[in-house]
């Protein structure tokens, strides 16, 4: 009978097989691992999810290290309750759709109690949409914008957002007693905008006066015009919101014009010298200031140890997102632990809630500074405030406490 | 397109052999199509319910069911008209911004909240099916102004004035709040808050309902006349066809469901951001139209499904997935250059009129003559 098929009827029924494989496969996939989920071998499943390839791959891979590394490091010390940490790591390539793919298949196959992720803003909002119908928790590393965590009371960061940058500038302002200040901020980029912003309305509210508000738009490599006015208006300290390449142009082009007073910026600022390349000369970069979340300067014996610890791990100086990453796992398991010792069942609505509250409740000691969330999913964390020492090198100039 | 095979054949089967062929009525395809189409969509549904298919699975299907309502759109262009446009994602993307612009403002002026449209109420699902029309005719409107000065190039400029309009249309998107000075699109940053109303039943109902008017319209005159473009452009003109009306009409077709297909994928995902619709995902869409078989809608719907499932089964191989997948693509194109199904298309009542004659393939000497005849036989279903 078979000498009989033509090769039309040949390529229809072999297209059609290969279909229904790839439906058995994915039946298949699901029926056995969904069945199993959870902890039969008693340890606890949690995710991590980032960009590990594609445009965002170096966040994405940076964020992953550093939470690997403090899972290992859990595991190595008893886990949490005596159970070991089994992270479940998926790629979602930086796209929303495959975040929420790479998130189901999450709760839904591997049956994990919590989630390290996403990385970058996008994505991570289309999961915390998804997230809440399962009262997931979940703690971002470094997703910044604020509707991240305002979809339920399951998401929470581990780093600030843009506008909490603006504040805490504002405060060691205050704090140094500069009178009035300026602004230099980039035009259209919602990072310098935001921060410039909630600055502004910080400080006055502190009472400085804010001299002067110049902005610039992206590619411009002259700010002697704008810097002219600022200088003008003698301002005690000027805040530079931006990326190291521009504030290093700014900060030289001020220098040249004799302005020698002070400068704020953010954690954009990090990598302006001593990185692959120098954006400023050391001997202008005198009086400047800014604030990051960490910082391989950060003399704190955690942080020594991180990044210590991360070195003998990949070889390499952790970064800002390493040890944003190694603070979210902290974070989590700081909430796992709590449920644990409720002693929940795991995979349950309860120990799910359990997790969340531990998380909101809880402080952690991380190496980007303490953690605690004051009843939204947004941290009050302290930030390190970062200056120069003569020779260009960063010099933690202190701690601010939230 | 380098094959020049009619896909739809008039159905006309001259004289048949044998004496008379019992055929069904039309009215009775339509009502055995529907039904098929209705058990399969309640079947799904129940699965669903019932927790046979869990969320996982069923937002991979919806995602399968967007990919085939846009491979089956882009079908029209290329399988159809013979044409190579290349910026289907910009379709896609006028449909999805501006159905989830609309849903968005407007579910804000009449005070349907979040929760109206997972829980379905009649407000929620007439004002998700008006975004949807809504935003396929954005696409449709952007498909108008491209088509026209587009539709007078051939072949790679065609493709290249298609690639440049669709860039366009995302960077549009990305610094159009900055010209406005209100914010429309988010930008970079993002579309967000847009509702989740996408749900198995909608968008399989939308994959149902778009192929079924594709399927009325290249049996209807208007097709015909599409398809005589595609085979030979002089001789349509020269026997009367519009093929300027023609090729602009393809294309807007083409274009609207594209833009449907955006609106679900909002409803999907509910988070856009123009780096989303760049240039691969208007490759990723042709592939799939190549692979199934240009012109044959039942292979692009099988390429769309399996190319979508593909990357999730296979998702536990984590990097390794991206290979397999080029490895199924170039296999596929070594072996069967013509696609998956060629220009073959599948016909449920074709299936069913051969039970009522008892002629089976492998039937092969006492079968009525054109069933041993290797030709490529019409789509009478719409899948």
């Amino acid at each position: 009978m078979f000498e009989n098929v033509s090769r039309r009827q040949f390529v229809t029924g072999t297209a059609a097989t290969l279909m229904g494989l790839g439906l058995v496969g994915c039946g298949g996939n699901g029926g056995g691992e969904s069945a199993e989920g959870g902890d039969a071998s008693g340890a606890i499943k949690v995710g991590i999810m980032g960009p590990h390839t594609g445009d965002n791959s170096s966040y994405g891979l940076a964020c992953l290290n550093g939470a690997q590394l403090y899972f290992k490091q859990l595991n190595a010390d008893g886990g949490v309750n005596g159970k070991q940490v089994e992270p479940v790591v998926y790629d979602e390539k930086g796209d929303a759709t495959e975040a929420v793919n790479a998130y189901n298949r999450l709760v839904q196959e591997d049956g994990v109690t919590g989630i390290v992720g996403d990385v970058t803003t996008g994505p991570t909002i289309a999961v915390a949409k998804a997230s809440v119908a399962d009262n997931m928790p979940c703690v971002t590393p470094s997703a910044t914008a604020a509707d991240v965590v305002t979809y339920g009371s399951n998401y929470f960061r581990a780093c600030v957002t843009d506008p909490e940058q603006g504040r805490v500038m504002a405060n060691f302002a205050v704090e140094r007693g500069y009178k009035s200040v300026a602004t230099l901020y980039l035009n259209g980029s919602d990072y310098s905008e935001g921060v410039n912003a909630a600055f502004c309305e910080e400080a006055e509210a502190a009472g400085i006066t804010i001299t002067a508000q110049e902005s610039y738009a992206e590619g411009d490599v002259d700010f002697n015009s704008q810097l002219t006015n600022i200088i003008g208006t003698n301002p005690d300290a000027i805040l530079v919101p931006n990326y190291y390449q521009d504030d290093g142009m700014i900060v030289t082009q001020a220098r040249a014009q004799g302005y020698d007073k002070v400068f704020l910026g953010v954690d954009g600022w990090s990598g302006i010298y001593g990185g692959s390349e120098n954006y400023a000369d050391a001997a202008d970069l005198h009086d400047c200031y800014y604030c990051c979340a960490f910082s391989s300067s950060n003399e704190s014996e955690i942080a020594t140890k991180f990044v210590s610890d991360y070195e003998a791990e990949y070889g390499e100086t952790p970064t800002n997102f390493c040890a944003l990453g190694y603070d979210a796992a902290m974070v989590l398991a700081n909430g796992l632990a709590a449920a644990e010792e409720a002693g929940l069942e795991p995979g349950s609505e309860d120990y799910k809630q359990a997790v969340i509250d531990g998380i909101a409740d809880g402080t952690v000691e991380g190496v980007t500074g303490s953690i605690a969330y004051e009843g939204s999913g947004d941290p009050v964390k302290s930030s390190l405030i970062i200056t120069f020492a003569e020779d260009g090198a960063e010099e933690t100039f202190e701690v601010l406490e939230a | 397109m380098s094959e020049k095979r009619p896909i739809i054949s008039t159905g006309g089967r001259g004289p048949a052999a044998g004496g008379a062929r019992r055929t069904l009525p039309m009215p009775a395809r339509y009502a055995i199509n529907a039904i098929v189409v209705l058990v399969l969509l309640v079947l799904g549904e129940l699965m669903i319910d019932g927790g046979a298919i869990n969320r996982y699975q069923s937002t991979v299907l919806e995602q399968v069911g967007i990919y085939i309502i846009l491979a089956v759109s882009l079908n029209i262009a290329t399988g159809y008209l013979g044409q190579l446009p290349l910026g289907h994602a910009g379709f896609m993307s006028m449909g999805a911004y501006g159905c989830s612009i609309f849903i968005i403002r407007v579910s804000e002026f009449l005070g349907v909240g979040a929760r109206d449209f997972v829980t379905g109420t009649p407000m929620a699902l007439l004002l998700v099916i008006s975004g949807l029309v809504v935003g396929g005719l954005c696409a449709a409107i952007a498909g108008v102004i491209i088509g026209i000065p587009a539709l007078r190039l051939k072949g790679d400029y065609l493709a290249i004035i298609t690639l440049a309009f669709a860039e366009i249309i995302r960077v549009v998107m990305l610094n159009i709040d900055d010209v406005l000075g209100f914010e429309l699109t988010g930008g970079a940053a993002g579309l967000t808050g847009i509702p989740g109303f996408s749900s198995f039943l909608l968008v399989f109902g939308c994959v149902a309902v778009v192929c079924f008017l594709i399927h009325t319209m290249m049996k209807s005159r208007h097709g015909r006349a599409i398809l005589a473009i595609r085979d030979n452009e002089i001789a349509a003109e020269a026997t009367g066809v519009n093929t300027t009306y023609y090729k602009t009409l393809a294309f807007v077709v083409s274009a609207f469901f594209a833009g449907v297909a955006g609106g679900l994928y909002a409803g999907c995902v509910g988070v856009l951001q123009p780096a989303v619709f760049g240039f691969m995902k208007s490759i990723e869409i042709l592939v799939m139209v190549v692979l199934g078989g240009m012109g044959s809608m039942l292979g692009s719907a099988i390429s769309a499904t399996v190319l979508t499932i593909l990357p999730e089964a296979l998702r536990a191989f984590s990097e390794y997935r991206m290979i397999a997948y080029a490895v199924v693509l170039i296999i596929v194109m070594i072996f069967r250059p013509q696609g998956l199904l060629g220009s073959y298309d599948f016909s449920l009542s074709r299936i069913v009129e051969r039970i009522m004659n008892r002629d089976f393939p492998w039937k092969k000497g006492d079968a009525p003559a054109d069933a041993a005849e290797g030709k490529e036989v019409s789509a009478d279903a719409e899948r």
